[in-house]
């Protein structure tokens, strides 16, 4: 039972939709300006929106009582307490760029960075 | 038949000690989703030496199991979406007989993280939850290989678990 062809096809397709996806992602979200707004949603229901550029602390409780604590601070958004089971928000590394998100599951919580404009220029030659 | 299921007991066991081993492990990225799988090692074992029906009941217990000891309610919904998306995809594939465990380990890998990424989605409602998904894939293929690899291992052993 060697690794045979179809394994290392399989792997490379994978790798390949993978890569794809990630430059896609890149080249899509990739550039930012100053003004990106931090979106919180609950079910697909917005609960805030505030500018990346903010320093913020805001505890955002659920009808059970269930609270998450997020924190914009430096440019980088940051889940600093939750009261959740797993705790994966709060582990999460903080995020700074567009489409990027920290999702707390059980609390059914996302907080998303989105709307950082596109630069209008391409590249810049010195 | 009673052999079997003393075998079936045991890998249980397997399976529930390598997650627990692997809820020891601080294996964390950042990123939520990427972790080692190292249960589906017994899965994988049992596929092979037994059948789907084994490794399904299997993989069912363990998840079942393993969630109600090491997590909650809600970590078993997730890790049963995962469990299930792999399963199928390495039932499917094992099946078609042109992949070998590595294979079908890395397609298991790849599947689980996809299919956690669905119930993330249905759960919050957000494509956002599909940001990671990149790096999932990756990481998917490369927990799968290890774990196929060491399934292969095993289940390579001579003299280990014969006469079944």
């Amino acid at each position: 039972m060697k690794i045979r062809k179809n394994d290392i096809r399989l792997a490379l397709a994978v790798l390949a939709a993978a890569l794809s996806l990630f430059g896609w992602q890149r080249y899509h979200y990739g550039k930012m300006t100053g003004n990106a707004r931090v979106i919180v949603e609950r079910e697909g229901e917005m609960l805030g929106n505030y500018p990346l550029a903010a320093e913020e602390r805001l505890t955002f409780t659920d009808g059970q009582g269930r609270k998450n604590v997020m924190a914009i601070r430096d440019g980088q958004v940051s889940m600093e307490e939750a009261d959740c089971p797993d705790k994966l928000c709060v582990k999460h590394k903080p995020i700074d760029r567009n489409g990027e998100s920290i999702i707390c599951l059980p609390h059914k919580l996302v907080i998303r960075i989105e709307g950082g404009e596109e630069e209008e220029v391409d590249v810049i030659l010195r | 038949m009673i052999r079997k299921t003393a075998y079936m007991g045991l890998f249980l066991a397997t399976a529930l000690i390598l997650s627990y081993v692997e809820s020891l492990i601080p294996f964390y990225f950042g990123i939520p989703g990427v972790k080692l799988g190292l249960a589906n090692l017994a899965v994988l074992f049992a596929l092979y030496r037994y059948g789907w029906k084994e490794a399904l009941l299997l993989n069912i217990m363990r998840v079942l199991l393993a969630g109600f000891l090491f997590g909650s309610l809600f970590t078993i919904i997730y890790s049963l979406a995962g469990a299930a998306a792999s399963f199928a995809v390495m039932c499917i594939l094992k099946r078609l007989g042109s992949f070998s465990i590595m294979g079908i380990s890395m397609a298991g890998g790849v599947s689980h993280n996809v299919g956690q990424i669905l119930v993330a989605y249905l759960v919050t409602q957000t494509p956002g939850v599909a940001f990671y998904l990149p790096i999932l894939l990756a990481a998917g293929l490369i927990t799968g290989l290890l774990i196929g690899m060491a399934a292969k291992k095993v289940l390579n052993l001579k003299g280990a678990f014969k006469n079944q």
